[in-house]
């Protein structure tokens, strides 16, 4: 089921940012991620278990977000992940460095809004 | 819903990640594919399209393993951990595991109990016996290097272990090079005057050379000097620590004092050490020849003299033994007349004490040992039940990265603070069980008094119950560590599958199976000692009383006087109201002493000594079997004109009838009796089964001689005066006659004291008195197995009821009846009972075949007892299991089945 229309390298340079950004208000499970993902991409963009959760953890090791068990009524536990301080830093200078390279490729190619 | 756990912990195996870690990753993971399966099924897609999706998506061509595997290649720091061990300290938390166990066995106080109980029980009956083992058998004896001293007994053709004649043993004394010295003692009693009632005591006649053979220095005072064991010298004599206490308050001005010992003055020349026991009961030593007895002096009697030598360092005992083998063919050659056939045995002197209790000791150490593997596998069981319980906390802690060798050591330090805990009982059950054995056996233990509590049983105790706690613990520790942490944590997991209960059967096996050997052991022993009983011992044993008295010291100056004396004495006694019959006899069938005399038939001269034959001799008042009830079968018995006037006469009884005249009649005909001459015999009695009721049969001598007391020469008469017991039969129960009794035997003077008194059926007891011993012991713990086992097979049934209470339910929903529910839970439970009774009526076989020594009257492999035992246990394994049947009737379908 991989999205033939978005090339695979462009998906994981951009992963790290798509994550980070999706944390950055609430904490979030892994499924609500895949799922927002696939949602506000309309269908683009699909992460599936076998490469989102290995970067989650990547980036939970890189002290950029922090998993937690959390138990609500009536339901199995899940992992939820929240950006931490370190996170947001990182997500304010990634927006940057991707705002700079999106500025720069429309220039080059012409194409307005990417 | 499907299983995503597996798959997934697939995919992760070759990661080979901290079990904590996975654990972590695959409940996400498969919340994930939960999700997603949810998903695609509501959105249309079938079970099985939607599983292979979601399944697919969690990393279909390892993209999951090669993905993560550059995430947690780099360890992470182990996670800090309740269970989790750091490598490199093996010892590392002990004291957590300490803690964490007391707290756990103080949550199930009820269970804490009842399995410190059971081992209590089983610690404490394997310390009481052990510290038996241990105080007779195991500790040396207390007189410095023991291992040296050797008793050295004769040897002739009828008796492998004779006492030996005092010539013999001044000439092995004086020839022999292999011991540094030897001692001599023998026995006696005498009767102490001059200070208050008149008292028996009990002492020995020791050679002056003993104590530093033994290599005991009097407490205080000094030994006996080589000039006073000298006949004809003045009377010496030394106290025990014990006598000295009691009946001169501890004077220390004791020596140089008198005491009147037989009517003799000896002076006190010294006080032995406290813990100076060369055999109980004895209160004063004299020099040995003090003893006034013409059989002192004689090869020709073995007057029950014993002999211990002390090695030299450089001999050994085989040695020794060819040396003493080489003097006594040297005495053979030199006294042919007396000595000739003559040898002589060696034996260390704590086996010589000990040996014959030993395999009896040996036999208990088995069966104590095996009450102790029952209680272990009833503990195994209980533990194991509960370790089932357990299994989410397992499980937990497994999930927390604890590694599975912790987790077992957790366990076993569990069971092994458990078993301490039945230390700690046991040593108080011990304390009071080791005291029962010895009120049990009062008599038969050698070196009682060394019984007790001391830091070798302590260390046993702690020994036992280490390796209880790992024994039992084992098994109940793997099957906790093998939780797999998914399985069990899931809701409503029903438990451990096949494994654990297979293990539980066997337990319930292993109980039955030596609950088996031990019941049979117990009931071998109680058919003998009821096929004992029931030997006809050759004179009736109702009624009788016997006690040994002294004569005054006035009433035994002349011989004359002395036979006056018995004649008197019987006479008053007689006269007591309630006492039918009264005799004196020389030996007591049944009780511990023998006297043997050579005879020859005819009144022809004296053969060799070696030529001769042995009969037991009685010496007798007239009225003996009219006491005891030995039928006469033919001539007569005595009468008072059978005396020094008259010619000597004897009575024979029928064995020595038939031995020496058989198919003739004894009556009239004469034989001759070493040192009396020529007699005639007047009569024919019963036989009497003198040497025990089993063993009578077996002895190498069982001809019987009666010898009228007023025929006993005026030179063997004084030696006759002590020993002699009185018997008496009885209208009312004889015990309530010993005060009437004692006043008429005290007599005018009112210094002839009585002692030693029991019923001839105490004796009889008495000669059973280890078989009772053991037969005792071998009951309580044939009863304890017996109960462990039956609460074993009980509990595992209860619970594998409560287990299978869904199946049931539903057996019983579909229409089965009670009786076929009944039936399907007796089966199982019986089957075990059955594996475990076959196993252990196989064991049973071989192992009484070690106690055939102790049996009488029947065989180790007796089919009524192996029954009797099989229906015994088959029943109550039957109730036992019955209960928790009769429980699964009761489960309520509906109920069962509403727990899914």
């Amino acid at each position: 089921m991989e999205d033939k229309s978005i090339d695979r390298e462009w998906k994981k340079g951009s992963a790290e940012l798509l994550l980070l950004s999706l944390l950055e208000v609430l904490p979030r499970h892994g499924y609500e991620i895949s799922k927002l993902i696939e949602q506000r991409s309309q269908g683009a963009l699909r992460f599936h278990a076998a490469s989102l959760y290995p970067l989650l953890y990547r980036l939970e090791k890189r002290g950029w977000i922090q998993g937690r068990w959390v138990e609500k009524s009536g339901q199995r536990r899940r992992r939820y992940y929240r950006l931490t301080a370190q996170g947001r830093k990182v997500l304010a200078s990634q927006r940057q460095g991707w705002q700079t390279f999106v500025d720069a490729i429309s220039r080059i190619t012409g194409v307005e809004n990417a | 819903m499907p299983d995503w756990n597996e798959p997934i912990r697939q995919q992760l195996a070759e990661l080979n990640l901290a079990p904590a870690r996975e654990a972590e990753i695959v409940e996400e993971l498969a919340q994930h594919a939960e999700d997603r399966y949810r998903e695609l099924l509501s959105g249309g897609a079938t079970e099985a399209e939607a599983r292979r999706i979601a399944l697919d998506e969690l990393g279909g061509h390892q993209l999951l393993a090669s993905e993560l595997r550059a995430v947690e290649r780099t360890d992470a720091p182990e996670p800090v951990v309740l269970g989790a061990g750091s490598k490199g300290r093996l010892l590392g938390g002990l004291g957590q595991d300490l803690r964490y166990g007391f707290r756990t066995l103080r949550k199930n106080p009820g269970f804490t109990a009842v399995a410190m109980l059971a081992l209590g029980l089983g610690i404490g009956a394997n310390t009481a016996i052990f510290s038996v083992v241990n105080g007779v058998l195991l500790r040396p004896l207390s007189y410095p290097d023991p291992g040296r001293l050797l008793n050295i007994s004769e040897t002739t053709s009828e008796f492998a272990e004779a006492s030996v004649a005092y010539p013999n043993f001044l000439d092995w004394r004086r020839e022999s090079r292999s011991f540094t010295d030897m001692g001599a003692y023998r026995r006696d009693d005498f009767n102490f005057t001059g200070s208050g009632e008149p008292e028996q005591v009990s002492g020995e006649y020791v050679s002056a050379s003993l104590l530093p053979v033994l290599g005991v220095t009097p407490f205080f005072g000094r030994n006996f000097l080589p000039e006073e064991d000298r006949q004809g010298a003045a009377c010496a004599a030394m106290l025990t620590y014990g006598f000295w206490k009691a009946r001169f308050g501890a004077d220390p001005n004791i020596l140089g004092k008198s005491l009147t010992l037989n009517a003799v003055s000896c002076e006190v020349v010294g006080v032995l050490p406290f813990d100076f026991r060369l055999r109980e009961n004895a209160r004063v030593y004299l020099p040995i020849e003090q003893w006034n007895s013409v059989e002192l002096h004689t090869r020709e009697m073995h007057p029950g003299l014993r002999v211990t030598g002390r090695l030299k360092p450089d001999i050994t005992i085989e040695a020794a033994q060819a040396e003493m083998a080489a003097l006594c063919a040297g005495l053979a050659r030199q006294y042919p007349a007396t000595n000739a056939g003559r040898g002589s045995k060696l034996v260390r002197m704590k086996d010589d004490m000990v040996g014959y209790i030993r395999s009896t000791l040996l036999l208990l150490v088995g069966a104590v040992g095996f009450v102790l593997i029952i209680a272990c596998a009833n503990v195994a069981n209980l533990l194991l039940a509960r370790s089932t319980a357990r299994r989410r906390e397992f499980a937990i802690r497994a999930a927390l990265g604890a590694k599975r060798a912790r987790v077992v050591r957790q366990l076993l330090t569990e069971s092994v603070l458990l078993s301490l805990g039945g230390a700690v009982i046991g040593l108080l059950l011990a304390r009071s069980g080791t005291s029962l054995v010895l009120a049990a056996a009062p008599d038969i233990l050698p070196r009682s008094q060394e019984i007790g509590i001391d830091p070798y049983v302590l260390l046993f105790t702690l020994a036992v119950s280490v390796a209880t706690g790992i024994l039992f613990g084992l098994a109940p520790a793997f099957n906790g560590a093998n939780a797999s942490p998914q399985e069990s944590l899931k809701e409503g997991a029903r438990g451990a599958g096949g494994g654990r209960h297979r293990t539980e059967g066997v337990f319930v096996a292993v109980e039955m199976g030596l609950a088996v050997v031990l019941l049979v052991g117990a009931g071998l022993m109680m058919q003998s000692v009821w096929r004992i009983l029931q030997v006809n011992p050759g004179f009736n044993t109702r009624s009788v009383l016997t006690t040994q008295f002294a004569l005054s010291p006035g009433a035994i100056a002349s011989p004359t006087a002395i036979r006056m004396a018995y004649q008197q004495l019987v006479g008053r006694v007689t006269a007591v109201p309630g006492v039918r019959s009264a005799a004196i006899t020389s030996l007591v069938p049944l009780g511990e002493s023998d006297s043997e005399i050579p005879f020859w038939p005819g009144a022809g001269p004296q053969p060799a000594h070696d030529r001769m034959t042995s009969s037991m001799f009685y010496i007798v008042t007239p009225n003996y079997p009219i006491v005891m009830q030995i039928p006469l079968r033919s001539g007569r018995f005595f009468t008072d004109r059978d005396n020094t006037a008259s010619p000597p006469v004897v009575v024979i009884d029928e064995v020595l009838a038939a031995h020496i005249f058989p198919g003739q009649n004894p009556v009239g005909r004469q034989i001759s009796l070493i040192a009396l001459g020529p007699v005639q015999i007047v009569g024919v009695v019963g036989h009497v089964k003198h040497w025990g009721l089993d063993s009578d049969d077996k002895a190498k001598i069982r001809d019987q001689i009666y010898f009228p007391v007023l025929q006993v020469p005026d030179k063997y008469l004084s030696d006759a005066v002590t020993g002699l017991t009185l018997v008496l039969r009885t209208g009312p129960e004889p015990l309530s006659l010993v005060s009437a009794v004692r006043a008429q035997v005290a007599g005018p003077t009112r210094d002839q004291p009585i002692y030693a008194v029991r019923t001839m059926e105490q004796i009889i007891s008495g000669s059973l008195a280890e078989r009772r011993f053991t037969m005792l012991l071998l009951i309580i713990f044939a009863a304890t197995a017996l109960l462990l086992a039956a609460v074993g097979i009980y509990g595992v049934m209860s619970y594998a009821v409560t287990r299978r209470s869904h199946e049931l339910g539903i057996r019983a929903a579909l229409g089965a009846s009670r009786g076929e529910i009944v039936g399907l839970v007796l089966r199982q439970g019986m089957k075990l009972a059955a594996i475990g009774m076959a196993a252990g009526l196989v064991a049973a076989l071989a192992l009484t075949r070690l106690m055939a020594g102790l049996l009488y009257g029947v065989r180790p492999a007796d089919p009524a007892t192996l029954v009797a035992v099989a229906l015994l246990l088959g029943g109550i394994a039957l109730v036992a299991c019955y209960i928790p049947a009769r429980r699964a009737t009761a489960v309520d379908p509906v109920v069962a089945l509403r727990c899914e």
